[in-house]
């Protein structure tokens, strides 16, 4: 009988040694993560969706969202700041409403009402790339400021001791973050190089023919200028325009700002039309964007309870730097998300 | 009373001219380096492509139309045949389809306009949308399109003769063949009549109808030759432009220079003045470093003493004003 028990008691220590393990991978995580997030509707409002940036955040937004079980959108302004206001609010009126708002704000201060708005209807807001006067849930996208700097340095390299160290500068305009931010982080190195001088700082207002007129006028006036700083590859191409018409190719050192894109940034460096560009890292700064897309819709917390800037790291990129992997291709982004 | 000699001899177009002038001989002595070579050949360059626009809404504008539309085709229409290209259509296919496209909304302005009779603001600030739209959301990829390498336009765009570059010439050439068009031809001519009083024009056997067709398509022709220039220049050509102050850019060029908004009134010269101020005042303003908001506050203050001017000296004739009319 004795023996009868201990072969008993053997065997039920040894059912459960076999089943404990299988109990131990059970694994929370999944069924949690999927109650979070399964079916929650993302929306992407950019400030347009014609640009590669977009594009490319558009691309590695959707493939994330989708995998997650999520429905991702778009809305595209244009450019329209009204336009981008209306989709807002008829989002956050909508039944059922999106569960996160991620946005590239126009200016500081347009839309900060229509967020709180979303904000106070429970949903989550995400800015992106363009900071605003608003405790976004975060803020993902570059610092501007830094952004500036490191334009600056590039610059002040670029043009070295020799030269006339006197630079221009093509502005965006005067009431975006982007514009008014880099222009700050400039001025801020600028001030430890007193040697420097700037002598025009035309506004582009974003477009490449302004930027083509202004750059040639500030090339005829000072045809000794070493450096320009244009605050976006989108409109430089105009001010590269003005230094290849002027005859001034290879003598200006061109530095600019963008998303990394092969054609956009890699190619104009590989031949010699930028001196230096301050690129995003997308794929990065997109990884962001989803990491905190999947925390919030976990973490349980209210709308607006904090607002953390997560920056995306930045890096002056010359000719020299260029690898085969340092720009991004928008076409095989798009044809690998299916889109 | 006769009135011999009054301030109502100083029309628009002189005052204009006056301006241009006197802003040009203090910039001259004021700002060194603006009387060069290169300078006098970068103002007229600024002024080409929006020349060339002007001189095709002034030909609407006389004959007492308006061409909301002309920004959007200008942009779009070389958008889709850079588009084209870049997909591997033919250069000639290419072309031919950009340019049939080009003549189909310059046609659809005018039968729309002229038979449909629709305001012209209404029709074309409709056809502008509707190009836009179209052809960015249905055949570009993206807002930018950059002109293939070793393609005719990059070619145009790095030609210079005596280090002035192409679009100067096709200025100064299409100015000429406008003037000759208008000063000299039969429709040249009526396109006044037309525009000074369309009933009268229609009463005495002038076709006014096919006219007016013919006219949106000559603004959309100008259109698509600006957009060529344009992206000669740039490499690459952006459908935001449809989104800028261009447009008002050409009107302001337009009615600075004197073309009454009620038409059949001006002529190439006053386009030719008009751009002149346009091109000397933004870049004197550039020398000086004017930040853009106020260069906006100066050049639209200008247009709004110019249309008042004009209102004041060109009263609008009540016999012949019609509902509809701008």
């Amino acid at each position: 009988m004795k023996f009868a028990k201990l072969i008993l008691g053997a065997v039920a220590i040894a059912a459960s040694l076999l089943t404990a393990p299988a109990a131990m991978a059970d694994d929370p995580g999944p069924a949690a993560y999927s109650a979070a997030l399964s079916g929650k509707r993302v929306l992407l409002v950019p400030l347009a969706m014609g640009f590669d940036l977009a594009q490319g955040w558009s691309a590695i937004l959707k493939r994330e969202v989708e995998a997650f079980g999520g429905t991702f959108e778009t809305r595209d302004p244009n450019w329209s700041t009204e336009a981008g206001a209306q989709a807002l609010t008829e989002a956050i009126s909508s039944d059922p409403h999106p569960d996160v708002l991620v946005v590239m704000s126009p200016d500081l201060n347009s839309y900060a009402k229509i967020l709180k708005k979303a904000q106070d209807s429970g949903i989550y807001v995400i800015l992106i790339d363009n900071p605003a006067n608003f405790p976004a849930d975060a803020y993902v996208g570059s610092d501007w400021n830094k952004l500036g700097q490191l334009e600056a340095e590039a610059v002040i390299k670029g043009c070295g001791d020799g030269s006339s160290k006197k630079i221009a500068l093509i502005q965006g305009d005067e009431v975006n973050a982007t514009s008014l931010y880099q222009y700050a982080g400039i001025a801020k190195i600028l001030e430890s190089h007193p040697d420097f001088t700037v002598v025009a700082k035309p506004d582009s207002n974003w477009d490449a023919t302004n930027a083509r007129n202004a750059a040639t006028t500030v090339l005829q006036q000072n045809p000794d200028i070493c450096g320009i700083i244009d605050f976006w590859d989108g409109d430089a191409t105009g001010t590269s325009a003005a230094i290849r018409d002027a005859g001034l190719a290879g003598k200006v050192f061109l530095v600019t700002t963008g998303g990394g894109e092969k054609t956009a940034d890699c190619a104009t460096l590989e031949d010699g039309t930028y001196g230096a560009v301050v690129m995003t890292d997308l794929a990065r700064e997109s990884g962001d964007m989803v990491a905190m897309i999947k925390y919030l819709l976990q973490s349980g917390q209210k709308p607006g309870t904090a607002s953390p800037y997560i920056y995306t790291l930045l890096k002056a990129t010359t000719k020299a730097d260029l690898k085969p992997d340092t720009c991004w291709d928008l076409k095989a982004l798009q044809a690998a998300a299916g889109n | 009373m006769e009135r011999s000699f009054g301030w109502k001899s100083l029309n628009q177009e002189r005052i204009v001219l006056a301006i241009a002038i006197g802003l040009f001989a203090v910039a001259s002595v004021g700002l060194p380096g603006f009387l060069t070579a290169g300078n006098l050949v970068a103002i007229l360059r600024s002024v080409s492509v929006l020349g060339i626009l002007s001189l095709g809404m002034a030909v609407v504008i006389i004959g007492r139309g308006i061409d909301l539309s002309i920004v959007a085709v200008m942009a779009m229409s070389v958008a889709w045949y850079l588009q084209m290209l870049g997909n591997g259509v033919a250069d000639l296919t290419a072309f031919a389809l950009a340019l049939a496209g080009v003549l189909a909304i310059g046609l659809v302005n005018g039968f729309l306009v002229a038979y449909a009779e629709v305001p012209a603001i209404f029709v074309t600030l409709a056809s502008g949308s509707f190009v836009f739209g179209y052809v960015r959301s249905q055949l570009i990829a993206q807002d930018a399109v950059p002109v293939p390498h070793g393609h005719w336009v990059e070619a145009l765009g790095q030609m210079r003769l005596a280090s002035i570059p192409p679009e100067v010439f096709l200025f100064a050439g299409l100015a000429f063949v406008a003037f000759l068009f208008l000063r000299f031809t039969r429709w040249g001519r009526f396109v006044y009549y037309a525009g000074d009083n369309p009933v009268a024009a229609r009463n005495i056997g002038i076709p006014v109808r096919p006219m007016l067709v013919l006219r949106y398509v000559i603004s959309a022709l100008a259109a698509f030759v600006s957009g060529l220039l344009t992206a000669a220049s740039l490499q690459s050509i952006n459908s935001r432009v449809v989104n800028s102050t261009l447009l008002y850019d050409i009107v302001l060029v337009a009615v600075i220079g004197g073309i009454g908004l009620s038409g059949g009134k001006g002529g190439v010269r006053n386009v030719l003045y008009g751009a002149a101020l346009i091109g000397i005042m933004l870049n004197t303003m550039t020398i000086i470093d004017i930040p853009l908001l106020y260069q906006n506050l100066i050049k639209s203050t200008i247009l709004l003493a110019a249309i008042i001017f004009d209102g004041v000296i060109n009263p609008r004739d009540e016999q012949t004003a019609q509902q509809g009319d701008i």
